[in-house]
């Protein structure tokens, strides 16, 4: 969930009225928000680095809120007040809109290189926009939330803002060999190439997670005006020539990216929430974005979208009875424009740009929902007749559970993944005869594969417990994993039921006890003959199979204070070896 | 009482062995201070003397001295007063003397930092005649023997009273895991709810049940290699519904079922790819799936509890593997009103009574509500839960109804359990490490009884 940090005075100042912490915890809480801290950039200085460096910082108080992570209109606190402004019914919602310029309309031609690496772009102008230093700040914020959000840390769009009077267009769209590309880029004195700047930023702590989107492809992405000015190599980083500054007035946005849809979005985003400071306030100056099958394209898109949808529905999914005038109010209220149509029981609802999230009539339900108030719905028990059951195989384990304790064993709950090590080289065995399933990506060697038997963990257990009085009587009941070509995802589970006796001396006969009594509560008789359960040794452990269970019973007296696992259990099975089935 | 003892006690302060000597020849500061001539002292041979190390600094933070190291054999010592007042010396003199009041507390007890001075605490007992005080011995009998009551000797016999404060001998047992108590009481509240167990034994789950099925987009940050396990083997699952994974792909890509949909490229590699289950949800995927085969459409109730899997980073509240708890409504015409009247139901059996509702957001459920509890410890509102509507682009595909709703909710185990056991490192818990003595002691689950004050033994 992604966190907007405002200024607390700044936002006051704009929802026109102050609100107690509390109150406003309230009003975040009923509109699906969360006022997740309160504090400053001093006290997060402090926090982070120590009072020390704290000193001078400023002492403004900070709110951070939780937004949702489909709400890519609430990143700032421009989209933050208008969200709750409209909600609480203060203004109405602005109606954005698209301008063709008097003058020549800003042109972006994507050429065809750009394909195999970044292929889509779109771009529009934000014509005479007045910023403050704290509207800046909320400018580059946004870009930053988007960036790392709907964006996907900028691998699926980028976006890059420029002065629009140190350029000329028309723009170009290109991609080329990284040696070919040289610019002085943001915040630098000197010009580099492409190939330099990707070394120079290995350091950089923000921009070094985006390198490895452009790194190692033939051809890097980059924009151009028509004097050869680059404007940016996305997703890196944007030319210092066309920088922003606070007093910049008029701003060329462009975004790149691999997704069509989300980069529509995202410039959607941008000039609806900052069109707010032009001189012809929610307007904004269209590009046209030429693409290399030749087709030209007008941007933003700004599209407007109709929705009818049926009052009953609303009221039937929600549990209310409401009419459809009051739930067109409410609706509008979460900036959906509604009003009644037709029979009188449908609703026609506008969904704006900002508001992407919307895709389905559930959507909209939920928003009459939350503009009703999810803490005023009357609850209801659903009358639906149902007769539990029990997964078979959880039954028989609760049961199965509570007789081991009676029997005197501690239940252990022990990590279902682990090192390759565990389930191999500490049990003598090879990694490939386990059949064990592999993970990709582990970070540590702890998630290495899923565990193939039981027993590590408890000995483990048994390890971490030395101080513990002895003996120790330890259970687990729980699944492990392996392959089998014969599932859908080629891998299975197994329920594993595992003892272990840890005692200063052996005492095989009370592991072999319980097994005998774990037959006994399951019905199965000893001997072959019988159709019943044996015992027979095995490398590593004494194993038979029974009914639905693959019983697994240890002994470990061998593992008498166990300084390294690895080491007493070698011994252990060596020894076991030399005795034979005979034990 | 035979006799009765009344402890005394004395307290008195003595100079330690290296105390004694300073009193005798003055502090090694002093005694550092004596030894450098007008001329100075090379500091390395000053070292070398007995008092060498301790006087150097004492006296050098006293400012008796000084060293030159620009000299030209090495650094050098100097007197810088002419003469010293040795106070640590007086001051033992006066201990010695018996004359330890004569000092003020913050002397005594720097000379006591020293190692100087300790402080001897003499205890002494007054012996007096108890109220029972007797000259003969008469032992007191602890236990009544049959032979006592044949004979009818225990009518004379003096009987010691049972100790009441001392603990009584535990007895040996087994013992069942805290969090696995917790889960069965749970698994109780669902089976008395009309609920059905799914069955969740497949920690191995492919994309495209585990992310896909939900409607959860492909480029969907939980998809991502920083939040989810994949596999390196099995890589792929091989078998997938595939006229059912068409209607997802149509769904995700292109919309339908009065969607827009997401409007991106669907790639069925990208579903193929197995995982660690991030979520039972997968495995309620699955279930009603099953569910929509059925025809005609059967309303039904589910649940699971079982282990889930993140590739995040851990702290002491989060480890890669938890419990979710899941529970699951279908049938016709499910309102929100009817989630939040299940969550009433579902959480009074907890012993949550104070609930509240808060708009969220997850990809496969719309409307979606978090559930909010009121902590007493903690006097605020905590999260206890999460739940939603299932969108229909997740149910239509699967050939469920359209007029049928499917309600659900999710927590985790861990969470309410830590709370209910008052641990704060989930490690305490979960794992290996799990502390064996917690687990002997942990008390009976029950989650609707009022949580009393931690009674503690003996004072029953």
């Amino acid at each position: 969930m992604p966190t907007v940090s405002v200024k607390r005075d700044l936002l006051f100042r704009a929802l026109g009225r102050t609100y107690t912490d509390e109150e406003f915890d309230e009003l975040c809480f009923e509109f699906g928000l969360e006022l997740d801290e309160i504090t400053s950039e001093k006290e997060i200085i402090s926090k982070e680095q120590g009072n020390e460096k704290a000193e001078g910082a400023s002492d403004v108080v900070l709110y951070k809120i939780d937004v949702p992570a489909n709400r890519y209109d609430l990143l700032c606190l421009e989209g933050l007040v208008r969200g709750l402004q409209v909600f609480k019914e203060r203004i109405k919602a602005p109606v954005y809109k698209r301008v063709t310029p008097n003058g020549e309309i800003q042109k972006l031609i994507i050429t065809e290189e750009t394909a195999r690496i970044r292929p889509y772009a779109v771009a529009a102008v934000l014509r005479n926009i007045k910023f403050t230093k704290d509207r800046y700040d909320s400018f580059i914020e946004l870009q930053e939330k988007l960036h790392q959000n709907i964006c996907r840390k900028r691998a699926l769009v980028a976006i890059g803002t420029h002065d629009l009077d140190t350029l000329s267009g028309p723009f170009t769209y290109t991609a080329k060999r990284p040696s070919d590309i040289k610019f002085k880029p943001l915040n630098k004195t000197k010009e580099y190439t492409a190939c330099e700047l990707m070394n120079i930023y290995k350091t950089d702590n923000h921009l070094k997670h985006y390198l490895h989107i452009i790194e190692n492809k033939p051809l890097f992405p980059v924009i151009y005006d028509s004097n050869g000015v680059v404007l940016s190599m996305p997703p890196i980083i944007n030319g210092n020539h066309s920088k922003i500054t606070v007093n910049t007035r008029n701003v060329f946005i462009e975004c790149t990216g691999t997704d069509f849809t989300k980069a529509k979005i995202v410039l959607d985003v941008i000039v609806t929430m900052f069109s707010e400071y032009c001189e012809n306030p929610f307007m904004v100056e269209a590009a046209e974005v030429v693409f290399p099958n030749g087709k030209s394209y007008i941007f933003p898109e700004l599209a407007y979208r109709k929705e009818i949808v049926r009052a009953d529905l609303i009221n039937k999914k929600v549990g209310i009875r409401e009419t459809p005038e009051n739930i067109a109010k409410l609706l509008t209220r979460m900036h959906l424009k509604s009003e009644v149509i037709g029979d009188g029981n449908q609703i026609e609802i506008e969904i704006p740009p900002t508001r992407a999230d919307v895709i389905h009539a559930c959507d909209i339900v939920e928003d009459a929902a939350i503009a009703y108030g999810y803490n005023n719905i009357q609850m209801a028990l659903p009358k639906t007749y149902t007769i539990a059951n029990q997964f078979p195989l959880n039954k028989l384990t609760e049961l199965l559970r509570y007789d081991m304790a009676a029997a005197g064993f501690t239940e252990a709950l022990t990590f279902a993944l682990c090192s390759q090590e565990d389930i191999a080289d500490k049990l003598g065995l090879d990694i490939s005869a386990t059949k064990a399933v592999h993970i990709s990506n582990p970070k540590t060697a702890e998630f290495q594969v899923a565990r193939t038997t039981l027993l590590p963990g408890l000995l483990k257990t048994i390890a971490a417990n030395r101080k513990m009085p002895l003996p120790l009587k330890l259970f687990e009941i729980s699944d492990i994993v392996v392959k089998d070509s014969s599932r859908d995802v080629g891998a299975r589970n197994y329920r594993h039921l595992c003892a272990v006796y840890y005692n200063k001396n052996p005492g095989f006969e009370i592991i072999h006890g319980l097994l005998d009594r774990i037959m006994q509560l399951l019905n199965v008789p000893p001997g072959e003959k019988k159709g019943g359960y044996v015992i027979k040794a095995s490398e590593a452990s004494w194993e038979n199979t029974c009914r639905a269970l693959l019983v697994k019973c240890f002994c470990s007296r061998c593992c008498f204070l166990p300084r390294e696992m690895r080491r007493d259990l070698g011994q252990g099975s060596k020894h076991r070896e030399a005795r034979g089935p005979s034990s | 009482m035979i006799i009765e003892a009344e402890l005394r006690s004395t307290k008195r302060w003595e100079l330690t062995a290296e105390g004694e000597e300073i009193a005798r020849e003055g502090s090694h500061e002093a005694r550092v201070f004596r030894s450098i001539p007008p001329e100075g002292l090379a500091q390395s041979e000053l070292m070398r003397l007995p008092s060498g190390k301790v006087g150097f600094s004492k006296a050098m933070s006293n400012k008796w001295i000084r060293v030159d190291k620009s000299a030209a054999d090495g650094p050098r010592v100097f007197r810088v007063v002419d003469s010293v007042e040795d106070e640590v010396q007086r001051r033992l003199q006066l201990v010695q003397g018996g004359q330890a009041e004569k000092l003020g507390e913050k002397e005594r007890s720097e000379l006591r930092k020293r190692k100087l001075l300790t402080e001897v605490t003499l205890k002494t007992y007054w012996v007096s005649k108890g109220s029972a005080f007797s000259t003969s011995i008469s032992k007191q009998e602890t236990e009544l023997s049959p032979e006592m009551i044949s004979s009818g000797s225990w009518r004379d016999r003096p009987f010691k009273p049972y100790n009441f404060l001392a603990h009584g001998v535990l007895p040996d047992s087994g013992h069942l895991h805290p969090l696995l108590k917790v889960r069965t009481q749970f698994r109780q509240i669902f089976l008395e709810m009309g609920f059905t167990e799914m069955p969740t034994d497949n920690f191995i789950e492919s994309s495209f049940w585990n992310f896909d099925a939900l409607f959860q987009p492909q480029q969907h940050p939980a998809r991502d290699q920083h939040d989810t396990f994949f596999l390196r083997d099995p890589a792929e699952a091989l078998q997938l519904p595939m006229d059912y994974v068409h209607r997802v792909k149509r769904t995700h890509s292109q919309g339908g079922y009065g969607s827009q949909g997401y409007k991106y490229n669907w790639k069925l590699e990208e579903a193929r790819k197995n995982l660690l289950r991030t979520h039972t949800t997968s495995a309620s995927a699955r279930a009603l799936y099953r569910l929509a085969q059925k025809k005609p459409f059967t309303p039904a109730k589910y649940f699971s509890i079982d282990r889930v899997f993140r590739n995040e980073t851990l702290d002491a509240t989060h480890l890669a593997e938890f419990h979710q708890i899941e529970g699951v409504v279908a049938d016709h015409g499910l309102t929100l009103g009817h989630l939040m009247g299940v969550l009433r139901e579902f959480f009074t059996k907890l012993g949550i009574t104070q609930l509240r509702f808060k708009p969220a957001y997850n990809p496969y459920t719309e409307p979606s509500m978090e559930v909010f509890s009121y902590h007493q410890g903690l006097r605020k509102w905590v999260e206890v839960g999460n739940s939603g509507i299932f969108r229909p682009e997740m149910l239509l595909p699967m050939g469920l109804p359209e007029n049928v709703s499917v309600i659900a909710w999710g927590l985790s185990l861990e969470r309410p359990t830590m709370i209910k056991y008052g641990i704060n490192n989930i490690r305490e818990l979960v794992g290996h490490k799990v502390n064996l003595q917690m687990v002997y002691d942990s008390p009976l689950c029950r989650l609707d009884a009022e949580p009393g004050p931690p009674r503690t033994q003996g004072t029953a």
